[in-house]
């Protein structure tokens, strides 16, 4: 078999022709237009006309986006404290042996099969202060989850966790699953109680996991638009406005579409900075073989 | 030594039991409302059990515009499905298999391509469908889904392909099989559990995607399914329990799925996350 490597046919290197000619054309492409895009007064029934700067400059001055950039950060970072203390607890929980566990953990799994307008309205008309069942719980019952704007983000931040919550568990459990049970005896000889186990074993082995979970929820955060736009519209006012919904609103309500793009490039721009600063952070290997672990 | 480990672990449980509380609760709440008459919903206790059951409001829902919106959503489901698997699968095996260069640099353009958020390009994809006169028709949805899904699926098939052993190629080429060849007998009946998993989470995307089609789409005869939910919630403002149904009937294909291959959708949820 020594002659092996040279006997294969390779395939040309053309195979992968038609994806990059698609996804340049639909992807790249768009990419480089809403950069254009930025610097036109682009409104989606004329033809764009150069404006320059004009748009950065406004964007500078405008409040409401930097409102909107703010509480993109802050849904984010509430989304993060809440969702991986939960996920992770429930993912250890549930890679457990028990059939309880198994019934359970595949009851948890049911929002997955939900698309985000499907969940969203769901929460809408359960938020609903006439109809809905929230109004009914004792303690919270009293509360306008949709109409009050000191609590309306923190809406927005349960839907979004009821919604991601289950994925999350999900990653945690098949990487609990793969932590050795030698350590776990091992610590069990050492007199090691339950908690002890999971700050000393459990916790460290997941990090990996822990890592890439964040990862997600941050890009993710900039992409809760369909969520806000069903369940709350931005409102009440522009409390729940966030900024890829301020986009929206700006470009499709608002007729702006040259002005939506610079706010869209700071998006891009925003994803491709965590990205990068993750990546920095975490070491570009780890990554990678995180995304090898299917 | 074992009992520590076997001791029944109380609090985990009942921590496991109340988020049961907070997942099943605005589930059955869906599910006996949307079988509740208009009356008995405005009258009953949300949560208690109803009186009577109706089918009347599932009824009312299939004879409306679900039907149109159903059939449209399978179009651009199969369709997004096909045109990702037709563009990857080929690729894949050339990033797997090629020495070119070509190959490999367009495995990393995909990698970079990972991070671009779709909902950015939103404008520029809209002036683009509208050049090319797409602009409301099914297939403007269908050409950037698939766009978007593709650097996570050549991720997974090129993790998948790495797996088929070098040695059946070499057999492959011994019998004067040419590439193309090797591709249609060799990689695609072996690389079939990624191809799996690629079909579920392109399938799952392109079911519940919704900003795609609420801005290239205008014709109610085009919308999908997510954006029907959408017209429910302003056409419905008074008939909870109609939209209620209509939210219960999309999710029903996927439940369907998930009965038949728990095992693939799951994994095509977390589709090239962890382990």
């Amino acid at each position: 078999m020594k002659t092996s490597r040279s006997r294969e046919v390779r395939p040309s290197g053309w195979y992968a022709a038609p994806l990059v000619m698609f996804f340049a054309l639909f992807a790249v492409l768009p990419l480089g237009l809403v950069f254009y895009l930025s610097f036109t007064n682009y409104d989606p029934l004329f033809e764009p006309q150069w404006t320059g700067a004009d748009n950065w400059e406004r964007l500078r001055e405008d409040t409401n986006a930097w409102d909107a950039l703010w509480r993109t950060f802050l849904i984010g970072g509430i989304c993060w404290a809440v969702q991986t203390p939960i996920a992770l607890l429930i993912g250890v929980w549930s890679a457990g042996p028990q059939k309880n566990r198994a019934v359970l953990s595949s009851l948890f799994f049911l929002p997955l099969l939900m698309s985000t307008a499907a969940i969203a309205l769901l929460w809408r008309r359960s938020f609903d202060v006439h109809a809905g069942w929230t109004a009914t719980l004792p303690v919270i019952g009293d509360l306008d989850f949709l109409g009050n704007p000191d609590i309306v983000l923190y809406t927005v931040v349960f839907a979004v966790s009821w919604q991601y919550i289950p994925f999350h568990t999900l990653l945690y459990q098949s990487a609990a699953r793969t932590i050795p049970g030698v350590l776990y005896e091992a610590a069990t000889l050492d007199g090691a109680g339950r908690i002890q186990q999971f700050f000393r074993i459990t916790l460290p082995q997941l990090r990996y996991t822990v890592i890439t979970s964040t990862v997600l929820m941050i890009v993710g955060s900039l992409t809760t638009f369909d969520t806000v736009l069903l369940l709350t519209d931005g409102g009440p006012g522009q409390a729940s406005r966030i900024l890829p919904l301020h986009m929206y609103i700006t470009g499709f309500r608002g007729f702006e579409a040259g002005y939506a793009s610079t706010i869209a490039v700071v998006l891009v721009l925003l994803g491709a900075l965590l990205s990068l600063a993750m990546v920095k952070v975490t070491g570009f290997r780890s990554m990678e073989s995180q995304q090898e672990g299917l | 030594m074992a009992t520590t480990r076997a001791r029944p672990n109380v609090l985990g449980f009942l921590g496991a039991l109340a988020w049961l509380a907070v997942v099943a609760l605005p589930l059955y709440f869906l599910v006996v409302a949307s079988l509740r008459t208009r009356a008995n919903f405005r009258d009953g206790h949300p949560l208690g059990l109803p009186d009577s059951l109706t089918l009347e409001n599932y009824r009312e829902v299939f004879e409306g515009n679900f039907p149109t919106y159903f059939v449209n959503n399978v179009i651009v489901t199969l369709g997004t499905v096909l045109v990702v698997l037709m563009l990857t699968v080929p690729a894949a095996y050339a990033v797997v298999r090629s020495k070119s260069r070509f190959s490999g640099r367009a495995f990393t353009l995909m990698l970079v391509g990972l991070v671009i958020p779709a909902q950015a390009v939103i404008v520029p994809v809209y002036l683009i469908m509208s050049e090319i006169g797409l602009h409301d028709s099914i297939y403007a949805v269908i050409l950037p889904t698939a766009a978007f899904a593709l650097p996570m699926s050549l991720l997974i098939l090129v993790n998948g392909l790495r797996d088929i052993p070098g040695e059946l190629y070499e057999a492959q080429a011994l019998d004067g099989a040419s590439a193309l060849r090797t591709l249609l007998t060799l990689v695609l009946p072996l690389a079939k559990p990624p191809i799996m998993v690629v079909s579920v989470f392109v399938a799952l995307q392109a079911w519940n995607g919704y900003i795609f089609p609420l801005v290239l789409i205008d014709s109610p005869e085009n919308r999908t399914l997510t954006l029907g939910l959408a017209e429910f919630q302003t056409q419905y403002g008074t008939n909870v329990p109609g939209m209620l149904a209509a939210i219960a009937l999309s999710m029903l294909p996927i439940f369907a799925v998930y009965l038949v291959g728990r095992r693939f959708l799951l994994s095509g949820l977390t589709a090239g996350f962890g382990k």
